[in-house]
């Protein structure tokens, strides 16, 4: 994805004044995005009936944490004090930990370790409120653009 | 093709059917599959809602990796039906009664992307390169306009439902 999107497409924010995020498709599952500085992202997913993986337990499927997963690494590239012009993903390795609780929404906290002139590499931890239930681990290679200054 | 030929083939396509759409998140994205004898082809239709970046436009590489697992999911869901006999054998014990296998767990997955998928329809297949006990380990690609120019690549481990 390119993650210039996030802070160039028309953002909203929900009743409690989160933003929502304004890729297409994260909009539409409900994306929103909490915190994104110095190379951190914090970006979340609520629960949501149609976005479940299996309807035995009713947790979310792990596609949904893949996007949300691959957005907040974005988002984490892009929130470099150098910032790039743009982002693309080039791979994403994801462990799964435990199946996502039902009813609970996921949080993501990105955090872009390292910045070449044309890769960006990123680590993401997807989890529950209280933390302790680790969801998935992730981490992720950039192609990036540099700013023409 | 005789009756029960053709009842066979229905008990198949059912089969997948209920394994595909049983999942809620697999409706939502549209997904379909097509079934020659046993090689399946995942389909995931362009739609705006899937995009993740309009300048382009290109699909978000998030759903290409859920696409890239559903398939996967459905490879290993019509591995376990395949292996049960009720869709291949004549008798009529029906697997659309409601058998739906289990869902396989992702235990880790790695997803390569190699080119930004554009707006239009993406297919995938998946290939089972070890189905162990337990553990099945598979390759799955994706593809536009051109299949040997994939879009996007996923290898990984599957639990399997004891």
């Amino acid at each position: 994805m390119n993650s210039k999107l996030l802070y160039e497409l028309p953002d909203t924010f929900d009743e409690d004044g989160t933003l929502i995020v304004g890729i297409p498709h994260s909009k539409d599952i409900g994306m929103r995005m909490h915190y994104a500085e110095n190379g951190v992202a914090i970006l979340s997913v609520p629960w949501a009936a149609r976005l479940v993986g299996d309807p035995e337990s009713g947790i979310l499927h792990g596609g949904v944490v893949t996007a949300l997963l691959d957005t907040a690494c974005g988002a984490a590239v892009m929130a470099r004090s150098k910032r790039p012009a743009s982002t693309a993903t080039l791979d994403l390795r994801i462990d799964y930990m435990r199946p996502a609780r039902k009813g609970a929404r996921i949080l993501c906290r990105a955090e872009c370790y390292r910045m070449t002139r044309s890769i960006a590499f990123t680590r993401a931890t997807a989890y529950h409120d209280d933390n302790e239930d680790m969801v998935a681990t992730a981490s992720g290679a950039f192609m990036i653009d540099r700013q023409k200054s | 093709m005789n009756a029960a030929t053709l009842e066979l083939e229905k008990r198949r396509d059912d089969a997948l059917k209920a394994i595909l759409e049983n999942v809620p998140y697999n409706r939502f994205l549209e997904v379909s599959v097509d079934r020659l004898g046993d090689e399946l082809t995942a389909r995931l239709p362009f739609r705006d809602e899937i995009v993740g970046n309009p300048f382009l436009p290109a699909i978000h590489g998030g759903v290409m990796g859920a696409f890239l697992e559903i398939t996967a999911q459905v490879q290993l869901g019509w591995l376990q039906v395949s292996e049960h006999g009720a869709v291949n054998s004549e008798d009529n014990a029906a697997i659309s009664g409601g058998a739906i296998p289990r869902i396989p767990k992702s235990i880790d997955i790695s997803i390569d992307y190699l080119r930004s998928a554009r707006p239009r329809e993406t297919f995938a297949r998946a290939n089972v390169q070890k189905a162990g006990r337990r553990v099945v380990h598979l390759h799955v690609t994706a593809w536009q306009d051109q299949r040997e120019r994939p879009v996007a690549m996923l290898r990984g481990n599957f639990l399997m439902p004891e």
